[in-house]
């Protein structure tokens, strides 16, 4: 049982391949309960792929992931989210023709909707109770990504991991989500939270892993990370004052 | 304002297209023949729909195409043939519910007999070849020629009469205009089990799963559900309302060959193209459009008839290039 | 995937990908017959050999048998068979420069086929006479399914290789409908028969005294035919499948986003393939023409053929050239032996109903398509793929 501030997922020495691309050379991470860790880095510099991999959607080459002492690398998809891991992908993965509450539905168990589970989120997201009935296609960009990270935490899960989140969404809606996800943090969620805009890591993140070229080149504390503009510079290539 | 009201247009267009073709044919042959003729297109729509679904369901979830498709068809007719065999006592009795409660048995018997064909053929074929387009075509028409000689091989070469059950012989009228009898019933079973489709897709569970894992297979595995163990579930589905359609066809063209299923195919692959791939709803409409053009092209321009769906098909693909409603946006 | 708008690129699974010919970085670049000129058999066989020693001897095997046929084995039978293996191996291997090389499954090969012959036998059919008329109708034969080729291909080769598939079914379907319906030009379902030029004809001896025990009569000259531009087609397609256009296709086959981003149009290689096979298919077609004196919808059109077409290419090994040859042979042979084999092992099992049912002389196409399953599942790469592999 993992206690706040014990390693929940590790990563340890990750190559993934895709067809004769090489993408993950050696990847090592490890996100704490109860923490939110960053992954940051440029475009292709291999973020999504590494949630990718975790996930199961693409199988490692070599390496070794374990989540809470457990090796879950060769595992299917399906089980691997059975344990308690929602993924949000960076283009949302909302079901178009369904509509909001069946998108929502499909994340809960056999017994549907626990009430305050539900409420919590509709507070997060008032979007989403306006929509219920709506198709999920009908929405706009920023609804959508809202109803992804929704569905994603209706129900209590032990990992979360998020890809580019803010990516499109108006300063209104960015707010809103970080809003949700320190809630989300409040309630002792662990979450792997890929992204590009600086100001929002820095928000939210307690620890923070830079990405580059299939590589992890910096590891450490993101508050850390924001004081020093030397090593943002070096790393990601620019400034806090421009931000994402 | 004009985008919204073009938007609408764009999305309520399809849905257009066969209440126009309905309305354009009444003044080009007269009441009487008209409605009798909707009816006979409407029937054939429901036949090949039972077909239909069950392959497009399977592509959309799983983007397998099966060829043997058509196998099924023809195995659920001459399942048919050697069920009714023994229940003639029941065809040939003047009893209307006796006539239905062999047919009944007979819809029942196929569906059973084509879902576990399905079953097995999931296991030894299909399954060696999801994501590769290339090998499903190619295995799927490899085990469709195997499926049909091994129909031969049990019930001979020959042609197989299956006559329609006595109180289903005949016509009733509509006003004027004569309806046979068996194509109500037909009607009545395809229209039945597309809304029995429609529930469990729209109400339950697994319906839900299927509907989102048509959209997007991977997302759905990432909420923790094994799709492939769904898939089965489908397949066997599938095949079944093959089976089925292929006992309705069969009955109704009171002949049975080892071509039946490949005579379906044809129409069943047109149907898939201008509903959509993947789209229940899209094969519903195109098995009516398709139903409705054979029959009327059959009136008014007999030599077009054959390849009337073909056009109709051309024409669809000109305006809509992925099918009236494809699943997944642009 | 159905329903997603990015694109994630696939984990190629072991399944995914049939082991086909060597593909971009073959190990057999192509020599310019200026430069490096090892021999003349090299440049005929445009440095594309069988390989191995086993299948140099099997090829130059069946060439003999061909180049020999009328007198290694008489009878108007025999020599049907062989003029139907020949025009089936130039049928098969254009089918190939699609299938194997390109990765593109389409049903309206045989539509093409039946252009081609329809375009002969229309013009012999009208009364127009003599050579002339033939090239005239084989010319336009192979126009015709050109244009046809290159706009089925702009049109629908942006397609996914299911829908395509499809949609080229429908489309060979309606040419069947066209040409059993069009009587007045086709002669519809009962076909066209008509006179073939005078020195194709039984009755043409140009030489009084037999040779090696065998009456050269037209037959034997049409099926000698035949036999030369069979070969010279299939050397011309050899040619182009090592030629740097080959390539490319080969390069598509396998992994055509990548040819995509390095420049290449692989929708206009693509378009220029199919109407490179729609043209030799024609140009077969009419030689089928020729041969029969006859054509109708179930000779060159019929959904039956390219099943045959398949077998041939799938058990012979696609991607390979040499597997159409290997293909054609077996299967034409099997459905004109087989029957034989099967109706020996009848009358030698005598067992149930169910049984003779099975071996049944009529049930060669159930054998065929356990072949060809079993084929498809263990040896994808065909007979003379596996044999080139081996080791």
């Amino acid at each position: 049982m993992a206690e706040a501030g014990d390693v929940l997922l590790r990563l340890h020495d990750v190559h993934t391949d895709i067809g004769r691309y090489k993408i993950l050379h050696g990847v090592s991470l490890t996100a704490r309960h109860g923490r939110v860790t960053m992954l940051l880095g440029r475009n292709g510099a291999g973020k999504t792929t590494t949630l990718r991999t975790i996930m199961g959607l693409w199988q490692p080459r070599a390496g070794r992931i374990t989540f809470d002492g457990q090796s879950i690398n060769g595992m299917d998809t399906p089980d691997i989210a059975q344990l308690g891991i929602a993924y949000v992908p960076e283009y949302m993965g909302i079901f178009g023709k369904l509509t909001v509450r069946e998108n929502m539905l499909l994340a809960t168990g056999a017994q549907g909707f626990a009430k305050d589970s539900l409420d919590r989120v509709l507070a997060w997201f008032p979007p989403i109770k306006l929509k219920w009935d709506s198709a999920a296609g009908s929405l706009s960009g920023g609804q959508k990504q809202m109803l992804a990270i929704a569905r994603a935490v209706v129900e209590q899960r032990r990992l979360l991991l998020v890809d580019e989140p803010t990516k499109g969404l108006s300063p209104v809606m960015v707010d809103q989500l970080v809003e949700a996800l320190l809630g989300l943090k409040d309630e002792q969620t662990t979450i792997l939270l890929v992204e590009q805009n600086f100001h929002v890591a820095l928000a939210i993140g307690d620890d923070v892993a830079v990405m580059d070229q299939g590589r992890i080149v910096h590891s450490g504390d993101m508050a850390a990370l924001g004081r020093d503009e030397e090593l943002q510079q070096r790393l990601l290539g620019l400034s806090m004052a421009v931000g994402a | 304002m004009n985008t919204q009201w073009r938007e609408r247009l764009q999305r309520w267009a399809p849905y257009a297209v066969t209440p126009l073709i309905v309305l354009a044919a009444l003044p080009a042959m007269g009441l009487t023949a008209w409605v009798t003729l909707t009816v006979a297109g409407l029937t054939m729509g429901m036949m090949l729909f039972l077909v239909a679904s069950g392959l497009t369901l399977i592509f959309g979830l799983m983007e397998v195409l099966n060829f043997a498709h058509a196998a099924f068809v023809t195995v659920g007719a001459y399942v048919t043939v050697t069920v009714l065999g023994p229940l003639v006592g029941w065809t040939t009795a003047p009893s209307l519910a006796l006539n239905l409660l062999a047919l009944l048995v007979a819809l029942l018997a196929a569906a059973a007999a084509s879902g576990a064909l399905g079953f097995v053929f999931e296991r030894i074929i299909i399954r060696q070849v999801y994501g590769a387009p290339l090998r499903q075509i190619l295995i799927t028409i490899g085990a469709l020629t195997v499926i049909e000689q091994l129909v031969i091989v049990v019930w001979g070469p020959e042609a197989i009469a299956l006559p329609k059950p006595a109180t289903l012989r005949g016509s009733v009228f509509l006003g004027s205009s004569p309806i046979e009898t068996y194509r109500l019933v037909a009607l009545f079973v395809g229209l039945a089990v597309a809304a029995a489709m429609q529930l469990i897709l729209t109400r339950t569970r697994i319906g839900l799963v299927v509907r989102a894992g048509v959209e997007d297979r991977e997302m759905v595995q990432a909420l923790g559900y094994h799709i492939r163990r769904v898939f089965v579930g489908v397949f066997i589905a599938g095949t079944a309302l093959a089976g089925m359609g292929g006992m309705m066809w069969g009955q109704y063209q009171t002949l049975v060959s080892s071509q039946i299923g490949d005579s379906m195919l044809i129409l069943v692959f047109i149907i898939l193209i201008i509903g959509g791939l993947g789209s229940v709803g899209g094969c519903f409409i195109g098995a009516i459009l398709v139903g409705l053009t054979s029959n009327y092209v059959q009136f008014l321009a007999p030599t077009l008839a054959l390849g009337s769906n073909i056009l109709l098909m051309a024409l669809i693909l000109l305006w809509r290039p992925r099918g009236l409603f494809p699943i997944g946006e642009q | 995937m159905t329903g997603q708008l990015h694109k994630i690129p696939e984990q190629p699974s072991e399944q995914a990908t049939i082991a086909l010919a060597p593909a971009v970085s073959s190990s057999k670049p192509y020599q310019s017959g200026k430069l490096r000129r090892t021999s003349w058999l090299s440049w005929i066989v445009s440095d594309d050999p069988p390989g191995r020693l086993l299948l140099n001897a099997i090829v130059l095997l069946i060439l003999a048998a061909f180049l020999f046929a009328p007198f290694l084995f008489p009878g108007a039978k025999a020599l049907g068979v062989a003029s139907r293996i020949c025009i089936f191996v130039i049928l098969v291997a254009s089918y190939d420069l699609m299938l194997g090389y390109t990765g593109i499954v389409s049903f309206a090969h045989t539509m093409f086929f039946g252009i081609g012959a329809y375009g002969v036998a229309i013009l012999l059919a009208k009364g127009w006479v003599g050579w002339g008329a033939v090239i005239l109708g084989a010319a336009a034969g192979a126009g015709v399914s050109l244009v046809l080729a290159a706009a089925i291909g702009l049109l629908s080769l942006r397609l996914r290789t299911i829908f395509f598939s499809m949609i080229t079914l429908a489309v060979a379907s309606f040419a069947q409908i066209l040409a059993e319906q069009w009587r007045s030009l086709t002669g519809g379902e009962d076909g066209l028969t008509f006179t073939v030029p005078a020195i194709l004809l039984p009755s043409f001896r140009p030489l009084s005294h037999p040779v090696l025990g065998v009456t050269i009569n037209g037959p034997v000259i049409a099926y000698y035919l035949t036999f030369v531009v069979a070969l010279l087609l299939f050397l011309l397609m050899l040619r182009i499948v090592n030629s740097p256009f080959g390539r490319v296709l080969q390069a598509i086959r396998e992994n055509e986003f990548r040819v995509e981003a390095m420049g290449y149009q692989v929708v206009a290689y693509r378009t220029m393939i199919s109407a490179l096979s729609a043209v030799m298919a024609a140009l077969a077609g009419a030689l089928m023409a020729l041969v029969l004196g006859y054509n109708g919808p179930d000779t060159t059109l019929s959904f039956s053929l390219m099943i045959d077409i398949l077998l041939m290419i799938v058990i012979g090994g696609m991607g390979t050239m040499y597997g159409a040859i290997v293909g054609a042979v077996l299967v034409v042979l099997a459905e004109y032996y087989l029957q034989n084999i099967l109706g020996g092992m009848n009358r030698a099992i005598d067992g149930t109903p169910f049984l003779s049912a099975l071996f049944h002389p009529d049930r060669w196409l159930l054998w065929l398509g356990v072949l060809f399953v079993l084929i498809v599942t263990f040896f994808p790469q065909g007979l003379f793929g596996w044999l080139r592999q081996r080791r």
